[in-house]
């Protein structure tokens, strides 16, 4: 499984990247996780409010810091 | 209501003395401080709850399908609905460029968004009531329209310094689905968020006008900030570019400046500069424009603000 955040710097971001270290390791699920920060990539998912979450290709969340519970259930559900 | 019970709590719990400086100011700030509160969640949460219906994938497929003019108005109305912070700007900026929308018509929506958040509207309507709301909104779409509309007429598409890959073929947003319980409950988060970080600016703003409201003499405010100076507007508006994201803490300051003697267009333009033209927005927005077309940006909307102040103390 590989999950990126997708993120220009904002704090927001940064937090969502740490819930999502949080949410992998309470899931129990092997994950790369890769913050991406190239705008150009960002553009590439079609996201336009960061932070944005993309498990396995697909973007499951954009413009919101989730929960951590919030995203071992996405990490689960896919 | 509520001010006859902070009048009694002052005045007879406590049993200050009326007609006092310190008292007065003491009933003024205990009054603003629980009102601009109070008033902030219930508005906070009520824009956010709206706002979760429209997402900005959905603007731009809209948008997308609209030339200019008609494009530049409903960018501007889209603004006050969409949810927008300034650390998204770029991918929004990006994002509209690539679904052909243009420059002037992305423009409108970059000035109305952050003009019209919801801190900026929830104080105004909790300070001035919906009348100066309805004014600064109404204003404030002006602005984001005329200067949207100057900016694409300008032909700056050269300036934008990243190659945007127009998007082939129909734009189309996905749709999501999500339960009415899930909406109240991030409403209620983010106001909960929102809340935490700016109670205490709205404390020091309250605070540092019930100390002006008690203090500082009537004729001093008139002289610099009302209709005795004729610089008071462009003033008001360059003092407000750098406070940027502050609205909660000025504007109780606003408040008492305007019912000091300070005009009410001065005042409008101030608040409009304090929320549109924010400074670490155009850091951001340097790595992806030209410093020529940040500052076209910034110069178009600041003496638009201007204009609009004049206007309107002109017309009261």
């Amino acid at each position: 499984m590989k999950i990126e955040i997708l993120g220009t710097g904002c704090s927001k971001c940064k937090a969502l990247e740490e819930a999502t270290k949080q949410a992998v390791a309470q899931s129990g699920q092997f994950a790369q996780i890769e913050k991406v920060e190239d705008i150009m990539k960002i553009m590439e998912y079609n996201v336009m409010s960061t932070p944005g979450l993309v498990i396995d290709g697909k973007v499951v969340s954009t413009g919101k810091l989730l929960s951590v519970a919030k995203i071992v259930e996405l990490i689960k559900a896919s | 209501m509520w001010q006859e019970s902070v009048n009694i709590f002052v005045y007879e719990w406590l049993q200050l003395p009326r007609e006092e400086k310190l008292s007065d100011a003491l009933n003024f700030f205990i009054y603003d401080t629980v009102k601009i509160l109070f008033l902030l969640i219930i508005i906070i949460f009520a824009v956010t709850l709206l706002r979760s219906y429209f997402s900005t994938e959905k603007v731009r497929e809209y948008l997308s399908r609209k030339h200019e003019y008609t494009g530049n108005v409903l960018a501007a109305l889209f603004g006050i609905i969409t949810p927008f912070c300034s650390c998204s700007a770029i991918p929004l900026f990006l994002g509209f460029l690539q679904a052909r929308i243009p420059l002037g018509v992305t423009f409108s929506f970059l000035i109305s968004a952050p003009l019209n958040n919801e801190i900026a509207i929830a104080m105004l309507f909790g300070i001035f009531g919906w009348k100066v709301t309805a004014l600064y909104i109404g204003f404030g779409l002006l602005v984001a329209i005329v200067g949207g509309i100057i900016i694409g007429r300008l032909g700056l598409e050269k300036e934008i310094l990243i190659e945007v890959k127009p998007i082939e073929g129909e734009i189309k947003a996905e749709a999501q689905v999500i339960p009415f319980t899930t909406r109240l409950r991030d409403a209620q988060e983010y106001t909960l968020d929102i809340f935490r970080k700016i109670w205490l600016y709205v404390l020091l703003g309250v605070g540092v006008g019930a100390f002006i409201h008690g203090y500082v003499p009537t004729e001093f405010i008139t002289s610099i900030a009302g209709a005795d100076n004729p610089f008071a507007v462009p003033l008001a508006t360059l003092l407000g570019i750098p406070m940027y994201s502050n609205a909660a803490g000025v504007m109780p300051l606003i408040e008492v400046l305007t019912s000091k003697g300070m005009l009410l267009g001065t005042a409008l333009s101030f608040m409009m500069a304090i929320t549109a033209l924010s400074l670490p927005e155009a850091m951001i927005l340097k790595r992806v424009m030209s410093l020529k077309l940040i500052a076209i940006f910034f110069c178009t909307v600041t003496l638009g603000i201007i204009g609009v102040g004049y206007l309107f103390n002109a017309i009261l």
